[in-house]
């Protein structure tokens, strides 16, 4: 038996083994820095390796390969969502790094294993511990999305979903505050997590068994060449896909999304709200276009169903929650359901819409977070809509930017929701869904009722006694605050230089 | 006569057999229930909270499965690496030092940070 | 086709009509308290500027030939996706042109009447500021070359009439009736977008040009969907039925509010949609009778409504549905009525914005009162606000030659062109337009002192009635103006088309005929409301005067139609989904038994009926696509 290595470009994969060099390095800080410089090297190294392999993407651009043995596929598509999840990643990660909003400390609690209310956790919060464990986590799991976007097959792609899904369940529960609240929200996204992910592994199986290969290309020939004995192989491509659903919370794998948005620390729900779904729509993109994208005519049907009901369920549901981190929980659904609208448009134009509004989607989340992170009354952060009536009296910016993201979100004109919402609308009609697209544009106009409710409640409402303040944030959050405001605008009025750069992205590598 | 067909058979197999274990067990079985009986597993942890306060969570439990799993994973990997040294060549070599190193690093984590201290 | 000017000259300035308010809004937004003071001068200032450039284009406009009218500027390349390709472009033809000189132009004079209305307003400056995002937003829309761009501006225009109806929201009146106009206009929105999307289905464009040049080859079918999907956008903008109810409730925005947008500019947009889509109209018959029924109805519950209402700001709203009634009524009847349409809609907004500007001022000095039945014998104490509202009164009854009675005649002379039952319906609604407007003329300036105690009836300040005065002069002479000297019909022919075909009498008939009616209508409302004392409680009146008091059920119907289903479906689903997957569990235990219960007290925690329902939508979804695959 003759063995040939593998050809790997390790140029190709640079971005990937410069964060994940960088999160081994970090663990080891962990392991032998001492406690007072902790956090200075952890900073200096992610956001260093978040850069370098942001620098990486940029040189990669116009690559086109395949490498490591046909497990890793480096195309136009995957290098833009690659770029846009580490963009995102360096935003989330600056609202993670801010300090000076918190009087006690940062967003995280000093030590996740120390008992909720327990005299231990009382010392370490007096003493002015830091948590710095979150850096590595961040970085694997940035690691985690990179792979998701890439893996070429079904094997990688499983990996790549458990190096997301597991430090984002630990990263779910280590809130400062309403700890306990947090904590349950970590131990209900792991169990359904690994549940969903069961699911993804069997339907793996069943894929396998049907074409004798993991590998997407392949699995799209074996499905052209003996179409008959077919049944099986779509029970398991519908098991697969709920890997990715579950992972941005489309109907009904969705239950976890409000729990987990109200319990996770804010700046954590920042940065994964923003860059999960990139990742999530990058993989599922690439499992329904590259190794289904001859059949599509029988897997459209199945995201019809779960975009009607993820925009109805997500828009309807959100009208009445009173708790803003879980009314943008629900809207993280309807905006799933929207989403995929454009995917089930399974064409080019479909693809572009999809990647432009995850995009544009990415960067108002991180900065709604952002400005959420900085309301607070004196028990933390004021997450009750009561407590923000008549807000933009008081710090009108801080308002009227998140009113912009807001309205981003509703998809009015002249933000960039509005370019993405369109642009995934019409997509879905030239495919012919001119129904799901009805139903799509009533879920949005439901939908920017609650938005706009949130505005309302904002500037018209007089301020109360239970009005929360506004912190001013330091560097960090200011950064992501107006990296957000600015992609929102500028998406909205010149889209045109990124709608050419996803054209020029061209499609997946087969 | 479909591939999958044995699967399938064997599924449910599976599924009868463990339906009939505990149905058959609720009707022959003997009844004589004491405290031990009620507890979730014989060994192992109690799963439900303790007084609040009171009982603390012996986590060096699962540390030290922890570590368990970090030398059984590098166990599984060697074997096979084992049997086709020769075949791998210096290829292979290179690439299992790397896995090795990986490893290492969450056992110094562990260790850095007093988890194989069992008081 | 018309031939396509460049722009060049005075016409690059096309942009600058749009950015000049938009700055100045953006200007006093930001600015904050820095520009309290010099704020709302700024504000004028850039509305009169936006007025002066549109005048110097339509004049030169008008030394252009009429077939070459038509000027398109290209801002910058807005969305190209694939096939799908929007320009951010403006466009300026004789039919923009006069809905950017009403707008510049009376909203100049309403500006300049809120430094009195507003002087005493703390948040002055922001009320400005939205007045002018207002008229940005309105310029963008009768600018826009596509109907994507349109849709922008009908959505800022809603955004701003939503933030001025309230302005005043330490009134929760005021803050319901914003989300009402909000929510109503939302269901008309629903109608453009989806309007928007089969345009670009069927054409592959959303530009006018290339619309309007293809509809010979789409079908009708489509078209007329096309046109009933327009209609219902217009319907809610304009406050047609059925989405007419939230205009009265906008009223309780600030009355310069209630005059420029509420009756002279945003709710005509509808209009201008109907106008400028003739093409499709033309096409589909089916669509453009189902605006004349619409318009026909609007035109009498407005009426109606009119008749009914004590509040001097509600009666003269329910005169607004009542005459864009007619506009889309007229807008309708295809070639021979767009001209009139517009023409009409040009009178209106002048002596409307006068008749509101009007009540405005008699509001400014009975202490912020609006019913007329404490109202009564101010023609003594508020001579310019009683001389100039009866220039508006008569313009608006259609007495020659106040300018109403020349749009209104042309109208209802075009009604009889096409049927003699609808010009007749017409004439009799322009009856009542005469019975309602005296009644509330006779009730504010005539009869006996109702004035409460403490109320001391004054004048209004110059900077009040000097637009007063110039409205009122418009009020009088517009309508002559743009028949004899302007040739109005012919100045719009080339954008909308204009025919006209001969009626089974002599015009002068239908004059006659209409006059009297009108008279009758008049001294009705005379006999019944000057004549007499009025009553200071209403009294309980009959079925008909109830029903119109409760704005003839619109919100009742409204609320039985839409909104209770949409909250009980709200509750309903989150019920569902935070209750029923439980339920579902419960009914499993009892369906599997003994079992499945031992099963379940094994379990803690919440997480398993999430578990349970992911099983089961994955199991819908398998099923699902087994049954696509099989069938």
């Amino acid at each position: 038996m003759n063995f040939t290595p593998p050809a790997i470009d390790y140029f190709a994969l640079s971005p990937m083994i410069v964060i994940f060099a960088a999160a081994i390095v970090s663990v080891l800080v962990e392991a032998f820095a001492p406690r007072t410089i902790r956090r200075f090297l952890q900073l200096l190294i992610v956001f260093g390796a978040l850069l370098t392999s942001a620098v990486l993407i940029v040189l990669n651009a116009g690559t086109r390969t395949v490498t490591g043995g046909g497990a890793v596929v480096i195309d136009g598509p995957a290098l833009v969502m690659m770029g846009t999840i580490v963009v995102l990643s360096i935003l989330g990660a600056a609202l993670m790094a801010e300090r000076s909003i918190d009087p006690v400390g940062d967003s995280f609690a000093a030590r996740a294993s120390s008992l909720p209310g327990s005299e231990d956790e009382r010392q370490l919060t007096q003493r002015g511990y830091l948590q710095t464990e979150i850096w590595p986590l961040t970085l694997f799991a940035v690691l985690g999305m990179l792979l998701f976007v890439t893996a070429n097959n079904l094997l990688l792609m499983f990996v790549a979903l458990e190096i997301i899904s597991l430090p984002l369940y630990l990263m779910t529960g280590m809130a400062r505050r309403r700890r306990l609240l947090s904590q349950e929200a970590s131990l209900k996204y792991f169990l359904l997590g690994v549940f969903a992910s069961a699911f993804y592994l069997y339907g793996a199986a069943l894929v396998y068994g049907y074409s004798g290969s993991i590998f997407f290309p392949e699995i799209a020939q074996s499905l052209t060449s003996k179409p008959s004995e077919s049944i099986v192989v779509f029970i398991g491509m519908g098991m697969l896909i709920i890997g990715p659903l579950f992972k941005i919370g489309a109907v009904p794998f969705h239950q976890w999304v409000p729990d987990v948005y109200q319990g996770a620390p804010t700046a954590v729900v920042g940065f994964m709200a923003a860059t999960v779904k990139v990742a999530a729509f990058g993989a599922l993109l690439r499992i329904l276009y590259v190794a289904f994208g001859g059949v599509r005519w029988d897997w459209d049907p199945l995201i019809w169903i779960v975009a009607v009901a993820s925009m109805i369920l997500g828009s309807i549901v959100a009208l009445l929650q009173t708790d803003i981190k879980r009314l943008l929980g629900y809207s993280w659904i309807a905006q799933a359901g929207f989403i995929l609208v454009g995917l089930a448009a399974a064409s080019p134009a479909g693809l572009e819409s999809t990647m432009f509004y995850v995009i544009a989607y990415g960067f108002a989340t991180v900065g709604t977070f952002a400005v959420i992170s900085m309301v607070r009354d004196a028990n933390g952060e004021a997450t009750n809509l009561a407590a923000w009536a008549g807000i933009g009296r008081k710090s009108p910016l801080v308002a009227s930017a998140l009113s912009l993201f807001l309205l981003g979100l509703a998809g009015i004109p002249l933000t960039s929701g509005f370019v993405s919402k369109f642009a995934v609308f019409v997509a879905a009609i030239e495919a012919g869904a001119t129904w799901l697209v009805i139903i799509g544009v009533i879920a949005s106009l439901i939908a920017a009722f609650f938005y706009v409710r949130i505005v309302v409640i904002m500037f018209f409402a007089e301020p109360t006694e239970q009005t929360a303040s506004v912190v001013v944030p330091s560097a960090f959050t200011t950064i992501s605050l107006s990296a957000g405001v600015a992609v929102t605008l500028i998406l909205g009025i010149f889209p045109q230089p990124v709608l050419d750069m996803l054209s020029n992205a061209g499609l997946f590598l087969r | 006569m479909n591939v999958y067909t044995p699967i399938f058979i064997l599924g449910a197999l599976a599924f009868g057999f463990a339906a009939f274990s505990v149905v058959i067990a609720g009707f022959t079985g003997p009844k004589r229930y004491n405290r031990a009986k009620y507890d979730a597993y014989e060994c192992g942890i109690e799963p439900t909270p303790q007084p609040i306060g009171g009982g603390r969570f012996p986590v060096k439990y699962y540390l030290t499965a922890m570590m368990f799993i970090i030398f059984d994973i590098e166990l599984v990997f060697l074997y096979p690496w084992a049997v086709a040294f020769d075949q791998l060549g210096a290829f292979g070599l290179v690439a299992m030092m790397l896995f090795l190193l990986n490893l290492a690093v969450p056992y110094v984590y562990e260790w850095r940070r007093g988890g194989l201290e069992w008081d | 086709m018309t031939e396509i000017l460049p722009a060049e000259g005075v016409f690059s300035l096309l942009w600058v009509l749009i950015a000049l308010p938009a700055a100045g809004a953006l200007i006093l937004l930001l600015g904050g308290r820095r520009t309290n003071t010099w704020g709302p001068y700024l504000g004028i200032l850039t509305v009169v500027g936006s007025a002066v450039i549109a005048v110097l284009m339509l004049l030169a406009m008008m030394a252009e030939p009429a077939e070459q009218r038509t000027v398109i500027q290209n801002v910058y390349d807005w969305v190209f996706v694939g096939s799908f390709q929007v320009s951010f472009a403006l466009q300026l033809d004789q039919l923009s042109i006069v809905f950017v000189l009403l707008i510049t132009l009376v909203g100049a004079l309403i500006f300049i009447y809120s430094l009195g209305y507003m002087a005493h307003d703390p948040d002055r400056r922001k009320f400005f500021a939205y007045l002018n995002l207002f008229v940005a937003a309105m310029l963008l829309l009768v600018l826009a070359n596509n109907y994507l761009l349109l849709y922008v501006g009908w959505e800022g225009v809603g955004l701003a009439s939503y933030l001025l109806i309230g302005f005043w929201q330490r009134k929760p009146t005021a803050a319901a009736a914003a989300k009402k106009a909000f929510v109503i206009n939302r269901v008309g929105d629903v109608g453009l977008s989806v309007a928007i999307m089969l345009i670009f289905v069927t054409f592959g464009s959303v530009t006018f040009q290339d619309v309007f040049g293809q509809v010979g080859e789409a079908n009708e079918g489509t078209l007329t969907a096309i046109g009933l999907l327009l209609l219902l956008a217009a319907a809610g903008k304009s406050a047609q039925f059925p989405l007419q109810a939230w205009l009265l409730d906008a009223m309780e925005g600030p009355t310069p509010v209630s005059a420029l947008i509420h009756a002279a500019t945003m709710v005509t947009a509808g209009v201008y949609l109907i106008a400028r889509s003739n093409a499709i109209y033309n096409a589909a018959t089916w669509a453009a009778t189902a605006v004349v029924v619409v318009g026909l109805i609007t035109i009498f519950m407005g009426a109606i409504i009119g008749s009914a209402k004590d509040d001097i700001k509600k009666s003269l709203a329910g005169s607004t549905m009542s005459q864009i009634g007619y506009m889309v009524f007229a807008a309708g009847l295809g070639p021979i009525g767009y001209v009139f349409a517009i023409f009409h809609l040009l009178t209106h907004g002048v002596f409307k914005a006068g008749l509101f500007l009007g009540a405005g001022s008699v509001m400014h000095g009975m202490n912020d009162g609006v019913n007329m039945r404490r109202y009564g014998a101010l023609k003594g104490v508020m001579v310019i606000t009683f001389i100039t509202f009866m220039a508006g009164y008569l313009a608006i009854i259609g007495i020659p030659p106040f300018s109403g009675f020349w749009s209104k005649d042309e109208i209802i002379h075009a009604a009889f062109e096409r049927n003699s039952i609808i010009g007749a319906a017409a004439i009799l609604a322009a009856g009542i337009t005469g019975f309602y407007m005296t009644r509330m003329v006779a009730m504010t300036f005539f009869g006996k002192k109702r004035w409460e105690d403490d109320v001391h009836p004054h004048e209004s300040p110059k900077v009040m009635t000097i637009p007063l005065i110039i409205l009122a002069i418009g009020s009088t002479f517009m309508g002559m103006a743009l028949l004899f000297w302007g040739n109005i019909e012919y100045w719009l022919e080339p954008v909308v088309g204009y025919e006209s075909v001969p009626t089974p009498l002599p015009t002068w008939v239908y004059i006659v005929v209409t006059l009297v009616v009108v008279i009758i209508g008049a001294i009705i409302g005379w006999v019944t409301y000057a004549r007499k004392d009025v009553p200071i409680e209403a009294p309980r009146g009959n079925l008909l005067t109830r029903a119109a008091r409760q704005d003839l059920y619109g919100d009742a119907i409204n609320d039985v139609l839409v909104v209770e289903p949409t909250y009980k479906s709200a509750h309903a689903l989150t019920t569902f989904d935070n209750k029923a997957v439980d339920g579902f569990v419960t009914w499993t235990a009892s369906f599997v038994g003994d079992l499945s219960k031992r099963l379940r007290r094994s379990q803690t925690g919440f997480a398993r009926s999430y578990a349970l329902s992911m099983v089961g939508g994955a199991i819908i979804l398998l099923v699902a696509l087994i049954l696509v695959r099989l069938s």
